[in-house]
């Protein structure tokens, strides 16, 4: 490699992966029919969360257990802007991504001020998105437990990210989407704020002794972090036409976006978008085979937990198999080839 | 020295705070209420605690997340069940079977699927005791059905005469209602957890789980097999709840989820009293009981669990060690 | 000779324990002051408390005529006093290039700015083979040198050395001796804390003998080796004269 141009080639590498990894989850709904559509839409909106998650547990290090607060933040600020105050979606996804943020900054201040890490952090992450998923459960003005359903607007309507007659115009704004936050998070992690949240990831003395601030590049990252992770949270909430406390804040909504960056490479740019492609496929083949088994494994069919029973198993092999996920798998494979 | 004064302006506060309360009318009319609460708190409490216990000792001892301890007690509770109703075998005799069970199937889990994770990160581990959690929860599922099933002891409501006094099941306690089966638990979860302690104090084995907690490298230059104690500390931790399960099913719907609902509380109660303390683990357990129970008599329309969540983060950030624990920062 | 460091009568106690006892020393602008002492002397926590990683219970630090004893250790190196550890820490999940791109990035917001310097940092300390390489599989000499290559691609005006010799071999320790000296040459200034007496000995201007927190001696090089005061605390304790 000639000198002087790691930065450059790395960067020209990567938007040509983008390029390509678009095109490609482009041509999806020229050939699918409505349903798988709708399961591809549901891998990239967990995607994009997964995006937003990595930021903050990939680069900055800090393990997130709690991830549907934003999720869901996003998610009831779409709702309710459009139900109360009628504003258009585009508007409300904005919002919704600013008040995730500004949540970030205020609970990760008074958890990093008190110096709160690893299994802490992730606990505390986890109670906090537990209060909220309680909290909306007994307030009224967003429909408590009942939740609030998004009233139909009819046909295609770009204003409101609807797109009855035309499904696979959600499913292209979304990836419009999933698109931008991935050139952020390249342009981050060639950037100075990348290379001191990966400092500070790795160690926050050697990092503070070379001049960076490790509570700044905290704050820095569970901001966007948790702005991305709205955005999905908002979409979701278009996609579905309702939001309820569980589906928005809920535990295993935590679990969701951080398999998918898990299972692909955590810290990884091309790691959330890779698990969610993984977990759809695995999801929909483990569904299908016990919605309509093989003739030799009649007995599993329709036998209700199963598919989940795989799922755990494939869970599980994985995290012992490959630590680093698929592309850490990858990378280690071809250093053992190099030596 | 400096956490005194304030201890007694927080025990003059609550003092002044008590006699206001049983002077006001509120307390005439919610008397009954109130007792009934601190009664059913202390009460579940007890088993709070044993279930913290053992995630007490794994996460002090072996600084594991595990998310699959309650799914580790959904076993313990649906063996009990399946005793009690194939067998006819009480819940209370099931612990000698439960427990033991438990033990083995825990060192079995640390040493074919926990080691290896033993020195990854955080996540990993995070992610693979939840992995266990779904594939025994939803095993539970293929095999039992979600439908929520429970048993009735029969001599839950007789009387017992203790010589002196003579006990009418349900007893009322200042006007709250005390029922047998989790009187029992709460007893037994007291006692066990003084055996527990008695263990980690006093044996030989307490005393190298103690050492590989606190200092691991250390403990194996003085010729302790850590990861042996590891794997035996995660088999008394699901002992743990191995006998929490069968305390359990006399009052408590049997179903997959049963024991994912005392997961999060345990881990709640293990920050609060301090990773790795067992008397630490025993006044959390009580403590978060008794906070459940009184969110859901003050703050009305809430959640149990939102109190607790409170008392949580409260705990997370201002006393980080717990109520019992070292100070590790 | 104008200082650009000055410590003046730091204290610092842990429990009964005091590490560093009434401590003052001055460092000159393009001066190598060594720091000698036995193991446990306090020279360690000396440097923390210049590098703000502790607070001095007693006394001050002033840096460039700024008081900076209680300041966070980030702004301390912002303001170019920068230190190394004597237990190196790199970034071990990152590479080499991009362990010293997080030092370059300190005074360069432009990404290709700091290439640029990264890359010439990695040159000066002969790291460039081993760029794109984890930081993880390093040698001890090269991690050391990394450790160097990063601390030094923040453009410190003042670097606190941490014990860059110890566990080199003697081919090892003297290229990275003549590395230290032409650090000097380019106009920092430096504390070095060093074991490996015959090394520091050659590469310093000036020579502070810590024992039992308290400063025992300060002076050249020559006139420390024959101080009998340095001499009877070394006697009694591990004279190391050869590395070890």
């Amino acid at each position: 490699m000639s000198r002087l141009r790691r930065i450059a080639q790395a960067s020209s590498r990567d938007l040509m992966i983008l390029a390509a990894v678009v095109t490609v989850l482009g041509l999806i709904p020229l050939g699918v029919s409505r349903f798988t559509l709708s399961v591809a839409t549901t891998a990239l909106i967990f995607a994009l969360a997964g995006i937003g998650w990595n930021v903050l547990s990939g680069f900055a290090g800090q393990f997130s257990f709690g991830h549907a607060a934003y999720f869901g933040l996003g998610a009831y600020t779409v709702a309710v802007t459009l139900t109360e105050f009628s504003i258009s979606p585009w508007v409300g996804l904005i919002v919704g991504g600013v008040i995730a943020a500004a949540f970030g900054l205020l609970t990760g201040w008074i958890s990093f001020r008190f110096g709160l890490k690893g299994a802490y952090f992730a606990l505390a992450t986890f109670a906090l998105a537990e209060m909220l998923r309680l909290t909306f459960n007994n307030l009224d003005y967003v429909g408590a437990g009942i939740g609030i359903t998004i009233p139909l607007a009819g046909g295609d309507d770009w204003g409101r990210i609807q797109f009855e007659d035309t499904p696979s115009l959600q499913y292209w704004v979304l990836l419009g989407i999933v698109a931008v936050s991935l050139v952020a998070v390249i342009a981050i992690t060639k950037s100075r704020l990348g290379s001191t949240m990966l400092a500070v990831r790795e160690d926050e003395d050697a990092a503070s002794s070379l001049g960076i601030n490790p509570l700044r590049a905290k704050m820095a990252a569970i901001s966007i972090s948790g702005f991305i992770t709205a955005l999905a949270g908002g979409y979701y909430t278009q996609f579905l036409l309702f939001i309820d406390p569980d589906l928005a804040f809920g535990p295993f909504v935590s679990v969701a976006i951080l398999l998918r960056p898990i299972i692909g490479g955590v810290g990884t740019i091309w790691g959330p978008v890779l698990g969610a492609a993984i977990l759809s496929v695995l999801g929909e083949v483990t569904r299908s085979l016990v919605r309509e088994p093989p003739s030799f494994l009649q007995v599993i069919e329709g036998v209700n937990g199963l598919d989940q029973v795989l799922f755990g198993l494939i869970l599980v092999l994985v995290i012992i198999r490959a630590p680093d996920g698929v592309l850490g798998w990858f990378r280690r494979r071809r250093q053992r080839s190099a030596v | 020295m400096r956490g005194r004064p304030r201890n007694a302006i927080w025990a003059a506060l609550a003092i002044v705070a008590g006699l206001l309360l049983t002077q006001s009318t509120w307390w005439d009319t919610n008397q009954t209420v109130f007792a009934q609460a601190v009664v059913s708190g202390l009460l579940i409490g007890g088993v709070y605690s044993l279930v913290a216990m053992g995630l007490s000792l794994v996460f002090g001892v072996l600084d594991i997340i595990n998310f699959a301890h309650g799914a580790l007690m959904t076993i313990a509770i649906y063996v009990s069940y399946l005793l009690f109703l194939n067998q006819g075998v009480d819940p209370y005799l099931s612990l000698f079977i439960t427990i033991p069970l438990m033990f083995i199937l825990g060192v079995g889990i640390q040493r074919f699927a926990i080691n290896p994770v033993m020195d990854a990160p955080i996540h990993n581990q995070l992610l693979l005791t939840l992995g266990i959690a779904i594939i025994i929860e939803n095993l539970a599922l293929v095999f039992f059905t979600g439908t929520p099933r429970s048993i009735e002891l029969s001599y839950a409501r007789n009387e017992f005469d203790l010589g002196p006094i003579t006990l009418d099941f349900p007893v009322k306690v200042f006007g709250a209602v005390v029922t047998l089966p989790k009187l029992i638990a709460f007893i037994m979860a007291l006692l066990l957890a003084a055996l527990l302690y008695l263990l980690i104090k006093r044996t030989q084995l307490g005393a190298a789980i103690r050492a590989a907690a606190q200092e691991p490298e250390g403990a194996e230059l003085v010729g302790i097999d850590v990861r042996r104690i590891y794997t035996i500390t995660f088999g008394i931790g699901a002992a743990c709840v191995g006998a929490a399960g069968a305390l359990v099913i006399p009052f408590l719907f049997v179903s997959p989820t049963a024991g994912a609902t005392f997961n999060i509380i345990a881990f709640i109660v293990v920050v609060l009293g301090g990773m790795g303390s067992i008397p630490g683990a025993l006044v959390g357990g009580l403590v978060i009981g008794l906070t459940q129970e009184m969110t859901q008599l003050f703050v009305s329309g809430s959640s149990k669990l939102l109190g607790v969540f409170v008392v949580f983060l409260a705990v997370l950030l201002f006393r980080p060690e717990g109520l019992f624990g070292r100070v590790q920062r | 000779m104008s200082s650009i460091l000055s410590v003046r009568n730091a204290t610092k106690r842990f429990g009964g324990l005091t590490a560093v006892d009434n401590v003052s020393l001055e460092l000159g602008q393009g001066e190598i002051l060594g720091i000698i002492g036995p193991n446990g002397a306090g020279k360690t926590t000396l440097f923390n408390l210049i590098s703000g990683a502790m607070r001095p219970d007693e006394g001050e630090v002033v840096f460039d005529g700024e008081r900076i004893e209680r300041m966070p250790p980030h702004l301390i190196a912002g303001r170019g006093l920068v230190r190394t550890f004597q237990v190196v820490k790199p970034f071990s999940g990152l590479t080499v290039f991009e362990n010293v791109m997080v030092g370059a990035f300190l005074r360069r917001p432009d990404p290709l700015e700091s290439e640029a310097h990264a890359l010439s940092m990695l040159e000066f300390t002969g790291l460039i083979p081993s760029a794109d390489r984890p930081a993880k599989g390093l040698t001890l000499a090269s991690r050391k040198r990394l450790e160097l290559a990063r601390a030094l691609a923040t453009d410190p005006r003042v670097l606190l050395l941490d014990e860059v010799l110890a566990g080199l071999t003697p081919t090892e320790g003297a290229e990275m001796v003549e590395v230290v000296k032409s650090i000097r040459d380019g106009g920092v200034s430096l504390l070095v804390i060093e074991h490996v007496m015959a090394a520091i000995m050659a590469l310093s201007d000036r020579i502070a003998v810590i024992h039992h927190g308290e400063l025992l001696a300060i002076g050249k090089p020559a006139q420390i080796a024959k101080d009998p005061r340095v001499v009877e605390a070394y006697l009694g304790e591990e004279f190391q004269i050869a590395p070890d």
